[in-house]
């Protein structure tokens, strides 16, 4: 994962030179942001369906269907009632997220249809699905509030709060470096030398520490004074947001069964089963895990466009496993990690981002994103393969 | 004679039209190593994975301390005493020894969490306990050694107390030195009053550790024999042409 972290910031500095200066302004870095959140949630959830050997090439789809469902819920339904019906809306998507993952991972667990081809029929499906609940109108627009969960207008926390989250960070990097310390100190003696956890968290402390500065420094216009002067917007909501999924699944992964049994199903299907774990469930339950987070992105996604539309999500499925794939997750099971796939979905966006300031078309940008793609699955070949020399 | 802590009573399992196992009984009693014999496709890992709970047999009674038993997983024959080390290993490569050895049945801290530190302590305890040369216990097993790998498969089942073991081809991937490591344990095992049924084709290891021996061919019994009453060639005939033994007193009796 090291190694793709050096890759990003090579990145970054490649396209700060290229667009000289405009890639790493603050308001750019604060689109970046905000534009990764969305991939980004949905391709932590995808690190557990590729470590589990499975795949799930419907969350584009899903995305769409919840999205409309969650904005039809909130405009049709519940319009004139009460005033935070909204989160009633996001319910509404939620229990569907739940509902279709429960259908894939039943069909996947208990029925052996491989993941692809149950996932690939839901990429159909759920599309058509989205279609079907407004016959293909877009929905808008939302509630006001609803909107600043998708990182638009006073969509972020602002600089005090902002700052609160980086200290509560930094504390928590600090504890975490010590407590492993000290456990390790209790039980086995091969310590980590001191000089290796203090440079891991000055870096750690510096990275958060200029991730909160760059996005206080952002001014947002919305709240200008008469002068024209404005405070900074400081963290946006959608990357608060993909913050609490990377620690919830970062804890399940590796603080809970259900995580290791995801990793020991992955690393060697039939040890799981004669070990006596209920693999079955342990698969619905990762594939109800992407029903809820790709409701969850398409939360985001429809509060940033302020409507709910059948188009929204193409190819999502696609960049969250490419995502994942560059942020260290094998295809070939067992082995990923959930801030690395976050880092993947900072790859993808950080090109296709810079390319479009650079003023570089589409068509380009998907040559060149997918030649990213075969390039990191090139370099898992090569580990895999020293690996098991 | 000690009451049998494991009596299998007239098992059957097909698959579709195969009769992997075909109305086979064999019991087994607390401190004796009972080998299990027979061709490759004789049946003797299918009867053995219907002792640990991963087939449901078709028919047949298993009693474990004289109660009949229904294991609907391997966690149920777990619950009862019964640990298996598997041909395999059953290990998940991508996870370190403790992982591994707590595969299933976790140290929880008081949150419900993994205890990863307390496992990983746990884990060396018993691990050095049987291979004092094994500290690599933070490592995915899958850079160990075939003794290393085998040596968390076995600290799996005595972490646990199995009074009832199962090895499957426990010698098949070792060296001499490991070979004889893993035999010293099953004799202390037996010592410590634990069954063990012993799958293996080293006829060598069969006659060195097991008392009696249980011979399959075509998934029916071919016969029981005790290890001290026969010879080798006995046991080859009887695994390669399905002869019943015949005791050598008997022999020495009947005139030629």
């Amino acid at each position: 994962m090291i190694s793709m972290v050096l890759a990003l910031i090579a990145i970054w500095i490649g396209l700060e030179l290229a667009t000289s200066g405009l890639f790493l302004s603050a308001r750019n870095l604060y689109n970046l942001s905000i534009q990764t959140s969305a991939i980004a949630v949905v391709s932590c959830g995808m690190v557990f369906v590729i470590v589990a050997r499975q795949i799930d090439l419907s969350v584009g789809s899903l995305l769409a269907f919840t999205g409309v469902l969650t904005a039809f819920a909130q405009v049709r339904w519940f319009e004139g009632m009460a005033s935070a019906t909204w989160m009633l809306s996001i319910v509404v998507g939620l229990a569907a997220g739940v509902v279709v993952g429960l259908f894939q991972g039943w069909w996947v667990a208990y029925r052996g249809i491989p993941a692809l081809v149950v996932t690939l029929a839901g990429f159909l499906m759920y599309r058509g699905a989205a279609f079907l609940i407004a016959q293909g109108q877009t929905i808008a627009p939302l509630d006001e509030t609803y909107q600043r969960l998708g990182g638009g207008a006073a969509g972020s926390i602002g600089v005090a709060a902002s700052w609160v989250i980086g200290a509560a960070g930094c504390t928590w990097l600090g504890w975490y470096v010590w407590n492993t310390r000290r456990e390790r100190a209790k039980y086995t003696a091969d310590q980590t030398p001191v000089w290796l956890d203090v440079i891991k968290v000055i870096v750690g402390v510096a990275a958060i520490a200029g991730f909160v500065a760059v996005m206080a420094s952002y001014p947002d216009r919305s709240q200008a004074d008469d002068d024209g002067n404005a405070p900074g917007m400081g963290i946006g909501v959608p990357v608060l947001i993909l913050i609490g999924v990377v620690v919830v699944l970062s804890f399940l992964a590796h603080r809970t069964r259900f995580g290791r049994y995801v990793f020991a199903y992955g690393g060697n299907p039939e040890s799981a089963v004669l070990a006596g774990i209920n693999t079955r469930f342990v698969l619905v339950k990762i594939f109800v895990m992407m029903g809820i987070l790709s409701t969850v992105a398409a939360v985001i996604t429809t509060a940033r466009l302020n409507a709910g539309a059948n188009s929204i999500g193409q190819l999502t499925e696609l960049y969250a496993i490419s995502a994942a794939v560059i942020g260290g997750t094998s295809l070939a099971g067992g082995v990923g990690s959930v801030p690395g796939a976050v880092v993947g979905a900072l790859v993808i966006q950080s090109l296709d981002n810079g390319m479009v300031l650079l003023d570089i078309g589409s068509a380009q940008r998907q040559i060149i994103i997918g030649l990213v793609l075969i390039a990191a699955v090139w370099f898992d070949v090569v580990y895999t393969k020293r690996q098991s020399r | 004679m000690t009451q049998p802590i494991v009596e299998m009573i007239g098992m059957h399992k097909h698959f579709g039209a195969v009769r992997a196992v075909d109305d086979v009984s064999c019991d087994l009693r607390p401190g004796e190593v009972v080998g299990l014999l027979g061709h490759n496709g004789a049946g003797k890992t299918t009867l053995i994975k219907i002792l640990a709970g991963v087939y449901a047999q078709d028919g047949g009674t298993i009693k474990v301390r004289g109660q009949p038993v229904a294991f609907a997983s391997p966690r149920d024959a777990q619950r009862a005493g019964i640990e298996t080390i598997y041909q395999h290993l059953a290990l998940a490569d991508n996870i370190d020894a403790a992982g591994n050895l707590f595969l299933g049945r976790e140290l929880l801290t008081r949150w419900g969490t993994l205890d990863t530190h307390r496992m990983a302590h746990e884990a060396g305890k018993i691990i050095r306990r049987i291979n004092p040369s094994f500290t690599q216990t933070h490592l995915p097993v899958r850079a160990l050694s075939g003794g290393q790998r085998q040596t968390v498969a076995i600290a799996r089942a005595l972490y646990f107390d199995a009074k009832i073991l199962i090895m499957d081809e426990p010698t098949a991937a070792l060296g001499p030195g490991e070979t004889k490591m893993v035999k010293d344990i099953i004799r202390g095992l037996k010592q410590d009053g634990i069954g063990i049924y012993l799958v293996s084709h080293e006829m060598r290891d069969v006659f060195d550790v097991c008392d009696r021996l249980v011979v399959l061919k075509n998934g029916k019994l071919v016969g029981t024999a005790k290890v001290s009453e026969v010879t080798e060639d006995d046991v080859l005939g009887m695994i390669i042409l399905g002869k019943s033994p015949v005791p050598r007193a008997a022999t020495g009796a009947t005139p030629a």
